[in-house]
């Protein structure tokens, strides 16, 4: 028996951040509560050493790994690094609120560390294996992360629903998973793809196993009819939490649907193409529909959010390359503009109170233009007014839909954007032209002030000038 | 001799096995009768007291009295009891203990049953043991049977934990999963120093002590706790049911002392191997030394039972999960540095 | 062995059955058990013997204790539980037929050859299934194992947090502290005069 030790050089951002963590997790149990502080330096020092060793990497070509089960691309590469950022933002803008309400502990970061470890999995996953092992690192961090304010009734139901359903669905992935292994014999994507490349590709059972893949991928997501739990676990959890969980877990969902639909079962596109479509055309009308009747800022956040879903996915069933990218950019356009949104609602937040009613933002203008100003470009930038980097989103995904024939869905999307403008610009009426609840001027620190201004100025900046990214989309998916 | 000849093969073979069993079966049972009496020798002899002596020569029957007592005895079943799961406890502790003895090498070349798994099954059996007890607890319906039956299954767990580690250990310097192989792994000339007790020792002695938090055996009594909860789990048993409890406690204890005495001592391997010579009588490898071990630590089990008190629970809890799996955990690291860098006379 | 599939096959769907429509939940338990009791002998008759004793010594042995302890500590109203069943029965029944027929395609694909299923040959003696397993393990799925040690240690870590806080009000032991103590903290001897009798 001789043992060859696999080539570990791709996998060195995984293993930094896991020993970081571990290191996180031991240096945090001898800290006392006032010196958490050292707990998110620390927490931040990995983000930054992993987007060096990521960004030092230089990848140019596809390489595997561990016998097949971890692939490093330049779309990986890039996903990575916007999964840091914005695990990164998330951070900077929880730490006080965190601190406001007791939840400011270990646990916090380390879970949210152990969650983004499970989305690099997952987007360097190169067998099916590693992509379900992933998948579940980062639910049950996520889980434990939306009960984490034990003392709220509220997050231990949103916690136990998002949990159930999180279980069917991690099944459902499963139950696809064993059934294309069963009909292929082998779980490694490549080898996945090597066989429906060659052999007679529609026959009942893969399409059974195709269909199960498709609603885990669904329910991850969110999307219509796969969205139950989204509106409760966004009201239900912590801000904080909520705006980690709408933010890096849909690059992760983005990088399960094209690890698992374009590289496993590129093949089978004939396939789920129509599955995307039910479930993108649901999501857009039901999620803008919704959204309008919401008095909950963070419930119609979540609708909202499943209608960006049904973007993303318009884009990765056009089965184009275009069309990838334009959805990996819609979904990194998504992540600048949510993050955002919610951290307006965390600065808004006091000790006890979560700014979350959309009576809150009443005359926000008058407490704090700059704030207001700051909201207004969020907002426009959601219901894809331009300049904004969400009306550039929507455009190349329509383009790309245009570009497949398939004009209709791009006439329908277009139709219930306007529809859904109604709701975003609503909270902006509510800012602007009401008499404000509450006076005085809402406390934050000037680092958040300062990313919120950066976070905002992003919107506009890569609205108006979106080749820089959209040419690198383009690039890792050729 | 002409009636063994004309069974067809197959048959003699099954008779051959079915011979072993019952040996082996019924050397453990005579094992367990005599360790009760050995344990009231015992503790009399420490507590400065003859112990039993009118029933056969030097008290000799006693066991035997008991049991025909206990037999003739009627079987209570409360009235709101679980009918089926009350009677079928005990088996179900007792059937784990006798049937983990399959694996067990007595001597060079003998095993009932030579697998490959033999240590996890072994560990696979002896975490079976404690459904008795919790059923026990729970059929009976009554408050007292059903505290012992908690506090022994959460206790169980948590120590099976730390078996379960002391025996990766075992696997790793033996290289093997297989009984015989380990005792095998141990031999060598500088006879008792080759075992594996010395570099596993903290291992040796969270294993042996473990054991006997599983037996629920003092100190670790709690399951019983006779002052706090009268008889616990089995406080509603009386007769034959109450006979098989017993039985299967002390045939728990020849269990955890025999496998101590594999996995740590080298089970039928002489102290003396290197010094006289495998020929020589001393240090020939036998069943004399297995067992001579054996009664070893069953002795412990009763000098514990004699000098220590009772273990508060919230203690035992501590000692199991924060002191035995750390440990066991740093000593794993250690023993992977001892077998990296090739440690004389064990891993060279 | 044929026969002693089928006997065990048996026996494990029957405890399947008792699982689900067993009144009292302790008895579904116990049914679950032999369940899995019976799984891990249908494994040994297939020669995959570390697995099935690694289900019996898991399952059985550690998460069917804990289980059986869940279960018996909650006072569950079984009839208020199982009042939906006969509502939701043709759903179970339906989601289990259209399970059991994707099975059934799925072999069946395999044996209309998409990729053909080599014949099932016994092992030799001295083959030995959990070295096999090692091997493979650490080597071609070394990546899988450590993420799965990885979720372990979240679901640990998560556990945890989760149901560790300090209580206000609550009666423990601090064992340092108790420890610690010295006899000036506790005893405090005062000088005083001899008073008068009166």
């Amino acid at each position: 028996m001789n043992f060859v030790s696999p080539d570990l050089s791709p996998a060195f951002a995984e293993m930094f951040v896991l020993g970081m963590t571990c290191l996180v997790l031991v240096v945090d149990v001898y800290l006392k509560d006032s010196q958490r502080g050292i707990t998110y330096v620390l927490s931040m020092l990995t983000l930054l050493g992993a987007a060096a060793i990521t960004a030092t990497s230089g990848v140019v070509a596809r390489e595997l790994t561990f016998s097949g089960h971890f692939v490093s691309d330049p779309m990986g590469d890039v996903l990575k690094l916007v999964v840091y950022a914005t695990t990164a933002v998330v951070f900077m803008y929880s730490r006080d609120y965190l601190r406001k309400n007791d939840l400011f502990k270990g646990e916090f970061f380390m879970l949210a560390l152990f969650a983004m470890l499970g989305i690099m999995v997952m987007i360097s996953a190169g067998s099916m294996l590693s992509l379900y092992l992933g998948l579940e690192l980062l639910s049950l961090s996520m889980y434990a992360l939306v009960a984490f304010q034990r003392d709220s009734a509220q997050a231990a139901e949103a916690a136990m629903k998002y949990f159930v359903l999180g279980a069917i669905a991690s099944g459902c992935l499963l139950y696809g998973i064993s059934l294309l292994y069963g009909m292929t014999g082998t779980i490694s994507l490549s080898g996945v793809s090597a066989i429906f490349s060659s052999a007679d590709q529609f026959n009942i059972p893969v399409l059974f196993g195709l269909s199960f893949v498709v609603v885990g991928v669904a329910f991850k997501f969110g999307a219509v009819p796969f969205h139950a739990w989204v509106p409760d676990v966004y009201q239900g959890a912590p801000a904080a939490v909520t705006l980690f969980i709408a933010s890096a877990p849909k690059i992760a969902a983005f990088a399960l649907a094209i690890r698992l639909l374009v590289d496993g079962l590129g093949d089978l596109q004939g396939g789920w193409q129509d599955m995307l479509v039910a479930l993108s055309v649901l999501s857009i009308i039901i999620g803008n529909l919704v959204a309008i009747v919401q008095t909950n800022i963070k419930r119609m956040l979540a609708y909202s959010t499943i209608s960006h879903v049904g973007f993303i996915l318009l884009g990765i069933l056009t089965g184009s390359q275009e069309g990838y990218a334009a959805a990996m950019y819609y979904a990194i356009a998504y992540v600048v503009m949510t993050t955002g949104a919610f951290g307006l609602i965390i600065i808004l937040s006091r000790k006890g109170y979560e700014a979350e009613h959309l009576d809150d933002f009443k005359g926000l203008n008058s407490r704090s233009p700059w704030l207001a100003g700051m909201m207004l470009m969020l907002v426009f930038s959601m219901a894809g007014i331009p300049p904004f980097v969400g009306f550039y989103a929507k455009l190349t995904v329509l383009m790309g839909l245009v570009e497949v024939g398939l004009t209709w869905l791009a006439v329908l999307a277009l139709v219930f954007s306007v529809v859904g403008a109604f709701y975003y610009l609503r909270v902006v009426k509510l800012m602007y032209f009401d008499e404000a609840r509450e006076t005085g001027e809402p406390e934050a620190a000037l680092d958040i002030r300062v990313l919120l201004s950066a976070n905002a100025a992003l919107v506009l900046l890569l609205g108006l000038f979106p080749d820089g990214l959209m040419s690198l989309c383009i690039k890792v998916f050729q | 001799m002409a009636i063994w000849e004309s069974i067809p093969e197959q048959f003699q073979m099954v008779l051959i096995i079915l011979a072993q069993v019952l040996a082996v079966t019924i050397v453990v049972t005579l094992c367990v009768a005599y360790l009760t009496l050995a344990e009231r020798k015992v503790i009399g002899y420490i507590q400065n007291r003859i112990g039993p002596n009118r029933v056969g020569p030097k008290g000799l029957l006693q066991p035997f009295a008991d049991v025909i007592k206990l037999l003739l005895k009627e079987v209570v079943v409360p009235s709101s009891a679980n009918r089926f799961l009350f009677v079928i406890a005990p088996l179900l502790s007792i059937t784990p203990a006798l049937a983990a003895w399959a694996v067990m090498p007595l001597f060079p070349g003998f095993t009932l049953a030579n697998i490959n798994a033999g240590l996890l099954y072994v560990l696979a059996l002896t975490s079976l043991g404690v459904y008795g007890v919790i059923l026990a607890g729970w059929a009976s319906n009554s408050k007292y049977a059903f505290l012992g039956a908690m506090r022994s299954a959460a206790q169980i767990v948590a120590y099976e934990i730390a078996m379960g580690f002391a025996l990766v250990a075992v696997v790793m310097a033996s290289g093997s999963l297989n009984l015989g192989e380990i005792v095998e792994a141990q031999a060598g000339g500088a006879g008792l120093l080759n075992w594996f007790w010395l570099p596993l020792f903290p291992l040796f002695v969270v294993y042996f002590i473990s054991g006997v938090a599983e037996t629920n055996r003092a100190p670790f009594d709690v399951a019983e706790g006779e002052s706090e909860i009268v008889a616990g789990f089995h406080v509603e048993y009386s007769g034959v049911t109450f006979a098989i409890f017993f039985l299967a406690e002390y045939a728990n204890m020849i269990l955890i002392s025999a496998l101590t005495a594999v996995f740590f001592l080298g089970g039928w391997l002489s102290p003396f191997q290197g010094l006289f010579g495998e020929d020589s009588v001393l240090g020939a490898p036998g069943l004399f030394w297995f067992a001579l071990k054996t009664a070893f630590f069953l002795f412990c089990f009763l000098w514990f039972r004699a000098t220590f008190p009772r273990y508060r629970y919230d203690q035992i809890m501590r000692l199991g999960w924060k002191i035995f799996i750390p440990v066991t955990i740093v000593w794993i690291f250690v023993l992977g540095a001892m077998i990296a860098f090739q440690v004389p006379p064990w891993f060279a | 062995m044929e026969i002693l599939f089928y006997v065990f096959a048996t026996v494990l769907v029957g405890a399947a059955i008792g699982v689900i429509t067993a009144r009292n939940p302790v008895h579904s338990v116990l049914y679950l058990v032999l369940a899995f009791f019976n799984s891990a002998v249908l494994w040994l008759l297939l020669e995959a013997e570390f697995l099935a004793i690694v289900l019996v010594l898991v399952y059985v042995g550690a998460v069917m204790v804990l289980f059986l302890f869940v279960v018996m500590m909650l006072d569950v109203n079984v009839e208020s539980v199982k009042s939906g069943f006969t509502r939701y029965a043709p759903v179970g029944v339906l989601v289990m037929v259209i399970i059991a027929v994707e099975l059934a395609q799925v072999i069946w694909v395999r044996h209309m050859g998409l990729r053909g299923v080599g014949e099932l040959t016994p092992m030799p003696a001295d083959y030995n299934n959990t070295r096999e397993l090692g091997l493979l393990l650490y080597t071609e799925y070394f990546y899988a194992f450590e993420l799965a040690a990885v979720i372990l240690l979240v679901a640990i870590v998560a556990a945890i947090s989760l149901t560790m806080r300090r209580r206000p009000g609550l009666k423990a032991q601090d064992i340092a502290r108790q420890v610690g103590v010295r006899r000036e903290d506790r005893v405090k001897l005062v000088k005083m005069d001899a008073e008068e009798r009166q």
